[in-house]
């Protein structure tokens, strides 16, 4: 393998991604990662002179809606998925910036 | 000797646009609506829907790049910016990184001296803004409404071209008249219609690279805008001079503390993992698209200023200050549509207008009374049914509730007295009762009949023509 990935980018990653990983997952997410590295550098070894980024995989483009109101009040349907709720709002732990 | 510093800045300017529904999906944008009645899976983050652009928006967007001179991405597209946020329920914000809408660009703001400079717009792009969060003291908790989630904005971020809270200041009035030209948006900073995150730095005059800039968040009027300047600048000013180092970091202003402080802790680090948005396609913006918008541009204020000249007898400065809001001239000319007295209507909008929304500090996109209703109070006083300082009485009902005038003077029987009877008898009791300043009159003092005046007003209860009065009291004197 040759993308050694470190403890503190496992770490870190983990921060990112909000997962608390146990020793042994973080062993296994770095040999994960490095191999996903090695298969990236496998494909940098490509010569892509005078291709064009592709930026999406179907050949379509332009799809647009026109701007009318389609949508009701679906209030009690989207408030079954809450943990729980209060005043017809979602309750979460406390967050503040 | 004390050392000289500048400071640089550039600003980041969301911007609500008007749009009746929100950006990906048809659930209504309207304000004010219950907790989370207007909201569907998309707007939501349902795994298994899919967002669909609003054109509306794209022609917006692109509405405004060519307002302020932007080039115009031809091959556009959307991405995911990534961060873990409970007003965020996909976990991702559906943003431009790469490809933005616009580049390029820049408009023209005057200086404190006088003199012109163009501030550069480095890009606009299109994103979807996210929800609300109340916080619940009593059960401790965070509430969370969707209602705004979806709801399309702009960005607009500027060069760090600015170099004092003046000149923010121009630059974001400049920005609120183009948008508000365009229909594109009512940039209300108090109702979050508009908002403006400021990146701010410091360094010593005549130092070639710029300073660690921080960015303050939570800024909703000019005024606040302002301090916070001034504030942020003796801060990093304060930091530098004690040999210590700014952060790179945001923080949120404290308008009434008059501080700021960081927002977010290092175990939240800024690190957005953007990656393109595979539910979304790009979009192309053909010549066709371009010349229809670009057809479909307002008259913007240099025209109407011009045109102003022409068709209205006004004096340049009430075209100046008429044409600053785009709500103020739309009100001017939908008042002269109906009662074709242009030089009445500015009047009432530079005077007592004026005077009130300084008096009662109401901005001059809240002023809400009807151009009907002006044009009506305009001809009462026209045909005299009543007078100028009764008419001012009921603009300033006017003013705060919109009433009828017609309707309000009938009301509280305001309507001049125009039975000549009635007015010749209290003029002759006013002439009995005040005999000392009939004498003056008489022995040449022409300025008490102003007093013998005034006095017969107050016993109409102001409801009389002063000039009928003067004529009567001309002749029985």
């Amino acid at each position: 393998m040759a993308n050694i990935i470190s403890d503190e980018t496992i770490e870190y990653v983990g921060i990112l991604a909000k997962l608390e990983l146990s020793d042994e997952q973080k062993e296994q997410a770095k040999k994960d990662m490095g191999r996903m590295l090695d298969y990236i550098d496998k494909l940098g070894e490509l010569d892509t002179e005078g291709v064009e980024p592709m930026s999406h995989v179907f050949p379509v483009q332009n799809v647009f809606r026109e701007d009318v109101i389609t949508n009701s009040d679906t209030r009690e349907e989207l408030l079954v998925n809450a943990p729980e709720e209060k005043d017809g709002m979602f309750m979460v732990p406390r967050t503040f910036e | 000797m004390a050392k000289e510093y500048e400071t640089v800045i550039g600003l980041e300017v969301h911007v609500e646009l008007a749009t009746k529904t929100k950006i990906f999906c048809g659930c209504s944008t309207a304000f004010g609506a219950a907790p989370n009645t207007q909201t569907c899976p998309v707007c939501t983050g349902m795994p298994g829907s899919l967002p669909v652009l609003n054109k509306q928006v794209l022609e917006y967007a692109i509405a405004v790049g060519l307002a302020t001179n932007c080039d115009i991405t031809r091959y556009s597209k959307f991405d995911r910016k990534n961060y873990f946020y409970p007003d965020n329920p996909q976990n991702y914000q559906i943003s431009q990184l790469y490809l933005p809408i616009c580049r390029n660009g820049g408009v023209e703001i005057e200086t404190e001296d006088g003199g012109k400079k163009v501030v550069g717009i480095h890009e606009i792009h299109m994103e979807e803004d996210a929800g609300k969060l109340i916080h619940d003291e009593w059960e401790d908790c965070s509430l969370v409404d969707y209602n705004r989630s979806g709801v399309p904005l702009i960005e607009i971020v500027s060069e760090p071209d600015m170099r004092s809270a003046e000149e923010v200041i121009a630059y974001l009035e400049k920005l609120r008249l183009i948008i508000q030209y365009l229909g594109a948006s009512d940039c209300k900073l108090q109702e979050g219609s508009m908002r403006a995150d400021v990146n701010l730095s410091v360094r010593e005059v005549g130092a070639a690279e710029f300073g660690t800039r921080t960015e303050m968040k939570n800024l909703n009027s000019f005024k606040a805008i302002a301090r916070a300047i001034e504030g942020e600048r003796e801060r990093q000013i304060d930091l530098i001079e004690a040999g210590k180092v700014v952060v790179q970091e945001t923080r949120r202003w404290d308008d009434a503390k008059g501080e700021s402080y960081p927002m977010r802790s290092k175990e939240d680090a800024q690190d957005y993992r953007y990656f393109p948005d595979p539910d979304l396609v790009p979009i192309v913006v053909s010549d066709e698209m371009l010349e229809k918008i670009k057809a479909n541009q307002p008259e913007f204020r240099t025209e109407k200023m011009a045109r102003y000249k022409e068709e209205y007898d006004i004096p340049d400065y009430d075209i100046d200050i008429i044409t600053n809001s785009k709500h103020m001239a739309d009100l001017f000319e939908a008042t002269v549509a109906i009662c074709n007295q242009p030089k009445k209507v500015s009047n009432w909008l530079m005077g007592e207008t004026m005077r009130l929304m300084k008096e009662k500090e109401v901005d001059v996109e809240d002023l809400h009374f009807s151009p009907e209703n002006l044009a009506k109070l305009i001809a009462l006083v026209d045909s005299k049914a009543i007078n100028s300082s009764v008419a001012k009485e009921v603009f300033e009902v006017m003013f705060e509730e919109d009433v009828d005038p017609e309707k309000y003077v009938e009301e509280k029987g305001l309507k001049t007295v125009n039975d000549e009877g009635a007015l010749r008898k209290t003029i002759e009791e006013v002439i009995a009762n005040n005999p000392q300043s009939v004498e003056d009159y008489r022995n040449g003092k022409e300025k008490a009949i102003g007093f013998l005046v005034g006095q017969t007003m107050k016993a109409m209860k102001g409801k009389a023509d002063p000039g009928m009065i003067n004529q009567i009291l001309k002749e029985l004197l």
